[in-house]
């Protein structure tokens, strides 16, 4: 029967490092190898992570105008703005009773695809999994659990409506109650 | 005097119809499909004869019997009569009377386009499957019901929406998978009925007595390059035959109707329209990826080892194809073939009509409970902070808590004293929770499913404050 290797003994030797040994470690070349594998990895994160922060940004200001509230009758959903810029323009009473236009995000809240707005059937709806929301964004069938995000809208100084797709207005949240989210209906 | 009729006659257009339900290249290509269903079965009919099996006929027919050879020979012949109608009567598509009948198109589709009938069937067939194993592993029933299946695919392709659907590039694989599963499910039961009618008898099973050795050269690598080499071909003509269904380029705005998954995703895109994302796509797939490693250290059956059987181990087998069969290959057929725009589920012969209208109004089980008590759903005054309505929606959801607590925790402990009594003993504890609770997790999606087809119920937790729905 083979023995068994008596553990205690390399416990004590590993125990008793002193400078000189310590110094020497450092040059082992398997050590080196660890070690510079290891920096070199770093070095990589590092890189990836500022790979991810682009010195030119390519993409539209987040912020854009989109013509007078005359542009958006009540009643009506507008996909003008859909494949620029990925909102509706919507102007409806549906919502509360109140007249008001505001711009949905086109990002289903269940798992990002674009609905469809359906004109006919007066409502938008998902086609990955069969979300459907109502023409004021809230949900109603399918798996999504909330309505769509609202985001800004004002009345920029010209006249004309802005609409700033860096903020955004969960219903859930209470935030659609924010006058940031919306623009008087009546205006148009 | 309108010409267009005339013109169109000249030009040998044929109906003016944008989906038409056959053609003359139709006709033509299943004239060909019947010839090769014609010369397999008379291969049958070959095997049959030198087999020598034949069918006793019932005491009112005189109790004579025919020999199966003839019956296949008789099959044979009339798939050869069809395959000629088909050829001769190519030019008149019009008054092509060999085709699926409506009625029966209405009736297919009426059972298919309804989810719950189509779970219900592919549970009810599974069940049979199991019950009729013996019966059903039969040779020549198998043959039979190959026949069938591919008769059903056959004169199905007479129609015009069958065939978008079965005939898309990206679907001709899983019509293959179909056929594949169907075939390596019965010779799984063919061989398990044999071992286990000799473990009946006090036999040992097949595997055990005919183990010689073989020797990995030449046996092995040698079926191994001839597999490789038929693989090849295949793909090579494969890839001639049917172009790789390639789209316009992709917009972030623009996502196709119907978006589906990659085939062997489609069971985790039909699970995601019951449960949210980060269970169907995160927690669910894990489980089951975790549950299978977990089968060994679960399983305490010893028996099954090395041979094929059903009865050795019929908890393990019912259990992992119930799994596979209506859960994972049923969902892959549903996503496949049934689902259609804007996630519709639509018949075989239907068409994909992007405004067909569902009612799919889903309602929470906080608002079936609370709106059942007649009262309005527990809402923290508007404002409030995160402390003052987090008691306010646990109040709400309170129901669903419940039931979910109720299912993950008491049930298993009730199924310990009751079902699983057995399983208990032999487990232990923590096995056993760890084996009760992988099976209530697959349980879900079937129960989450029959509860949304029923009573239209969405999530039994809903917090979308918080993004925690189940």
């Amino acid at each position: 029967m083979p023995l068994k290797p008596p553990a205690a003994k390399d416990k004590k030797a590993a125990a008793g490092v002193d400078r000189r040994s310590f110094v020497a470690l450092c040059f082992d070349p398997l050590v080196l190898a660890f070690g510079f594998m290891a920096v070199t990895s770093q070095v990589w994160v590092l890189a990836l992570a500022r790979f991810m922060f682009p010195n030119v940004l390519v993409e539209p200001p987040t912020a854009f105008k989109i013509g007078p509230a005359s542009d958006y009758p009540l009643g009506g959903v507008s996909t003008k703005w859909l494949a620029a810029r990925g909102v509706w323009i919507v102007h409806t009473d549906q919502y509360k009773g109140r007249n008001l236009i505001y711009a949905l995000a086109s990002v289903c809240t269940h798992l990002g695809c674009t609905p469809n707005w359906l004109e006919g059937e007066q409502k938008y709806k998902c086609p990955c999994h069969g979300s459907g929301f109502y023409v004021n964004g809230i949900n109603f069938e399918g798996p999504a659990p909330r309505p769509l995000e609202r985001v800004g809208l004002k009345l920029a100084a010209d006249g004309q409506l802005e609409v700033d797709k860096s903020v955004k207005f969960q219903e859930e949240m209470g935030q659609w109650e924010d006058s940031n989210s919306f623009v008087d209906g009546s205006l148009a | 005097m309108n010409s267009l009729p005339l013109i169109t006659s000249w030009l040998s257009l044929g109906s003016l119809e944008p989906h038409p339900n056959v053609t003359p290249s139709v006709i033509f290509g299943l004239g060909w499909l019947y010839l090769i269903l014609f010369c397999m079965n008379v291969a049958w009919t070959w095997r049959s004869f030198h087999k020598g099996h034949h069918i006793d006929l019932p005491a009112f027919a005189r109790g004579g019997h025919i020999p199966t050879a003839a019956i296949w020979a008789t099959y044979s012949t009339v798939l050869m009569l069809v395959s000629l109608i088909h050829f001769s009567c190519a030019s008149s598509p019009d008054s092509f009377w060999f085709i699926m009948p409506d009625f029966a198109k209405t009736a297919v589709d009426a059972v298919v386009a309804d989810a719950r009938y189509y779970f219900a069937v592919t549970t009810v067939g599974f069940v049979l499957m199991l019950l009729f194993r013996n019966w059903l592993a039969q040779p020549n029933i198998g043959w039979a019901l190959l026949n069938l299946s591919l008769l059903f695919l056959t004169i199905s392709l007479t129609d015009w929406d069958f065939r978008q659907i079965v005939g898309k590039p990206d679907n001709v694989p899983i019509v293959a998978m179909l056929f594949i599963v169907g075939f390596f499910t019965w010779v799984f039961f063919y061989r398990a009925n044999e071992n286990d009618r000799r473990s009946a008898q006090g036999r040992p099973p097949v595997e055990a007595e005919n183990n010689e050795k073989v020797l990995t050269w030449p046996d092995l690598v040698y079926t191994e390059m001839i597999c490789m080499i038929a693989v090849t071909a295949l793909l090579i003509l494969w890839g001639i035959a049917l172009q790789a269904p390639l789209e316009e380029p992709a917009s972030a705005v623009k996502t196709p109707n119907p978006s589906k998954a990659p085939w062997y995703f489609l069971g985790l895109q039909e699970m995601l329209v019951y449960y949210d994302p980060w269970l169907a796509g995160v927690v669910f797939p894990s489980v089951i990826l975790g549950g299978m490693m977990a089968i060994p250290y679960i399983d305490f059956n010893k028996l099954g080892n090395g041979y094929y059987t059903f009865n050795d181990r019929k908890f393990a087998i019912t259990t992992f194809m119930f799994g596979f069969m209506p859960l994972w290959i049923g969902m892959i057929v549903l996503g496949t073939f049934l689902r259609g725009p804007n996630w519709n589920v639509f018949g075989i012969y239907e068409f994909w009509d992007v405004h067909k209208l569902e009612a799919l109004n889903n309602v929470n089980l906080s608002e079936y409970f609370w709106y059942g008590l007649g009262q309005p759903l527990p809402m923290a005054p508007a404002g409030s902070e995160f402390w003052t309505q987090a008691p306010y929606i646990l109040l709400r959801e309170a129901p669903g808590f419940l039931a979910i607590g109720f299912y993950l925790v008491a049930l298993p402990g009730l199924m310990a004293g009751t079902i699983f009594k057995k399983f208990f003993v032999r487990m232990g504890f923590v096995r056993y929770m760890v084996f009760s609770n992988l099976v209530l997790m697959m349980a879900a999606l079937p129960l989450k499913m029959v509860f949304r087809w029923a009573v239209n119920l969405k999530y039994f937790i809903a917090i979308p404050e918080w993004f925690f729905n189940v």
